[in-house]
């Protein structure tokens, strides 16, 4: 099997990458760092969850924030209110999402491109707003307050940072993998045909509702482990994790990296997060330099950082084969 | 959650009256922004996911030219022009780029828009929130009628909305211009084919679209206080009267932006906190039984 011995090579690449995440704590004892990896870790496994919709789905959905603030909120209630451990936590969080996912990606599945952007947008909406006025359970526009308890599992403890920070690596490097094996997958492929030619893959008889469903389910769970991190890093959950400049960003995100290269919606999150830093350092008009980023990205470059990469990549290669 | 609250307003003509009339400003204000954007939808077919952010800027621009003239009625119109000024302008230079792009791309554009008009209203007009009050013309003793309360802005404001549907279906039905959007919008190949410049219908449907956001903000300006993402709510809620009336159907704009005016002013005595709910579990159901909305047509092959 081709496929399995090619993911074995995926699997030690992620093993490298995460081993040298790992050691970087000996290196350096930037607090700096260590907090910019567990926010990639949370936005790049967020980016890379909307992008099984966008990239690979072709349903580029506008409301993506929802599942990462509704895992952020489940975990954080979970081991506020409910008092469970935090695996338990965790799961619990994943489950919920799904859930939330089953019942509006029924709904918006149904529809197609810009249908399916703007419904996934409204419903965003209403759960934004349902935690909004739901103060009584969620803290309502104060967010989630009095922290969350990091109460050690297992014989570890996350109330230290550079545990914490081991543990968003290892959990970012293994959802990034099982995405990958999900995508490399005979589903993945179904999946891509149905982007494709939706109706060939119906004449194949495939289910196209289901395909698509199963897709916004998967999704949602792992944008769920995104926010879950998010949570665990800030110690709290706020209204904006599931509000559509989140949905934006994280579209922004794909585009900024590339959505054909697997990696290119980490390398997105990555690039967005330090011009995020740098614009909330030199100017209090975050809104007005993002916009005009996400412009000239969208106009003028019109692709992401990993399609130049490839491009490049194939046309040294071309010119290696040719001399 | 209050049902009976709910069947005591209905019972007595006092409260129906001034609920109705709530509703109605509500309606009228969601229908020009509504229309706008079912018809962008119509012929572009493109969501205007900015279009909120156009509604704001009509708001501020009506508040700004108030203060200076003084005349309400003077400062809509500025706003409207000034709006659907602004809608050619993004059009031209930077929606029409994305028209062929994938869905992705028209929508960061959008989202980029929202954020950088967001920023620009906190520059100009600042951050905090604002209100133009009631302009003199309109302090007058409201209307009593049947016991109810309908203050005299009201009137003037659904009788305005009323003037510009009724102009835009006049418009839209009546004259060669109207024939040549429907026709851009039923086939923009053979419209163009047939020697009309479908390029120009686009940008001039995009302006009207914009025109209608802005004369929308104006009008809510006297009854709404301002701030800066006050478009994304109303473009939220003029998303769901699209869906319930028909994506690019006028007509059907007008009915679902009616029916959401009313059941939020009668739900909200009700029930204030699912009003929202509400609205969500309508359109959602209009999705799944009769996905082209209620007066919608067939989606074009």
């Amino acid at each position: 099997m081709s496929s399995s011995t090619s993911f074995k090579k995926e699997i030690l690449i992620g093993l490298i990458g995460l081993a040298i995440l790992i050691a970087i704590p000996f290196l350096t004892s930037s607090r700096v760092t260590l907090d910019f990896v567990i926010r990639l870790a949370a936005f790049g496994i967020f980016a890379t969850s909307l992008n099984i919709l966008v990239g690979y789905g072709g349903m580029v959905s506008f409301g993506h924030a929802m599942f990462f603030g509704g895992g952020a909120y489940t975990y954080g209630l979970l081991m506020q209110k409910a008092g469970v451990s935090i695996p338990v936590a965790i799961l619990g969080a994943i489950v919920f999402s799904a859930l939330l996912g089953l019942v509006i990606g029924a709904i918006c599945v149904r529809l197609k491109e810009i249908y399916f952007s703007f419904l996934t947008l409204a419903f965003q909406m209403l759960i934004h707003s349902v935690i909004i006025t739901w103060s009584s359970l969620t803290g309502g526009d104060q967010g989630l307050m009095g922290g969350i308890p990091r109460t050690p599992f297992w014989g570890i403890n996350l109330g230290n940072t550079t545990n914490l920070y081991w543990f968003a690596c290892v959990i970012g490097v293994v959802c990034l993998l099982i995405m990958r094996y999900i995508l490399q997958s005979p589903y993945g492929y179904t999946l891509r045909m149905v982007r494709d030619n939706a109706d060939r893959a119906r004449f194949l008889g495939i289910d196209v509702w289901r395909v698509k469903l199963y897709a916004f389910i998967l999704s949602a769970c792992f944008a769920s482990i995104g926010g879950v991190i998010m949570a665990m890093f800030v110690s709290g959950a706020f209204p904006e994790f599931s509000y559509w400049t989140m949905s934006g960003e994280a579209v922004f995100m794909i585009m900024m990296g590339g959505l054909h290269a697997f990696i290119g919606p980490v390398v997105g999150a990555g690039l967005l997060l330090m011009f995020n830093d740098i614009i909330s350092r030199t100017t209090e008009y975050h809104g007005l330099a993002l916009g005009i980023i996400v412009l000239v990205f969208a106009l003028g470059f019109k692709r992401g950082i990993t399609d130049f990469v490839v491009q490049a990549w194939s046309s040294i290669t071309r010119k290696g084969a040719q001399s | 959650m209050d049902p009976t609250a709910l069947f005591e307003c209905l019972s007595s003509l006092s409260c129906v009256v001034t609920q109705t009339s709530t509703g109605l400003i509500v309606g009228a204000l969601l229908f020009l922004v509504a229309a706008g954007l079912t018809l962008i939808f119509g012929v572009l077919r493109i969501i205007n996911f900015a279009h909120g952010s156009l509604y704001m800027l009509g708001a501020y621009i009506a508040l700004s030219a108030y203060r200076i003239t003084d005349s309400f009625v003077i400062s809509t119109i500025v706003a409207g022009l000034g709006v659907g000024l602004f809608g050619l302008i993004f059009e031209r230079f930077i929606m029409r780029r994305v028209y062929n792009a994938d869905v992705l791309m028209q929508l960061l554009v959008c989202y980029a828009l929202i954020l950088i008009l967001d920023d620009v209203v906190k520059i100009v007009w600042g951050a905090e929130f604002q209100s133009m009050g009631m302009p003199e013309a309109f302090q007058a003793p409201p209307l009593f009628i049947g016991g109810g309360i309908i203050p005299v802005f009201y009137v003037y404001l659904i009788a305005a909305a009323g003037v510009i549907a009724a102009a835009l279906w006049f418009v839209l039905t009546r004259t060669r211009m109207g024939k040549v959007v429907r026709a851009a919008a039923h086939n923009p190949t053979m419209t163009s084919v047939l020697g009309l410049n479908t390029s120009l219908i686009y940008a001039g449907v995009f302006a009207l679209g914009g025109a209608l956001a802005g004369l929308a903000g104006a009008l809510a300006a006297p009854v709404r206080s301002m701030s800066p993402g006050m478009g994304f709510s109303i473009l939220i809620e003029s998303f769901i009267v699209t869906v319930i009336g028909g994506m690019g159907s006028v007509s059907g704009a007008l009915v679902g932006a009616l029916l959401i005016g009313l059941v939020r002013s009668f739900g909200s005595i009700g029930f204030p906190l699912f009003v929202e709910g509400i609205m969500f579990i309508a359109m959602a159901l209009i999705l799944i039984l009769k996905p082209s909305g209620l007066l919608g047509k067939e989606p074009r092959p």
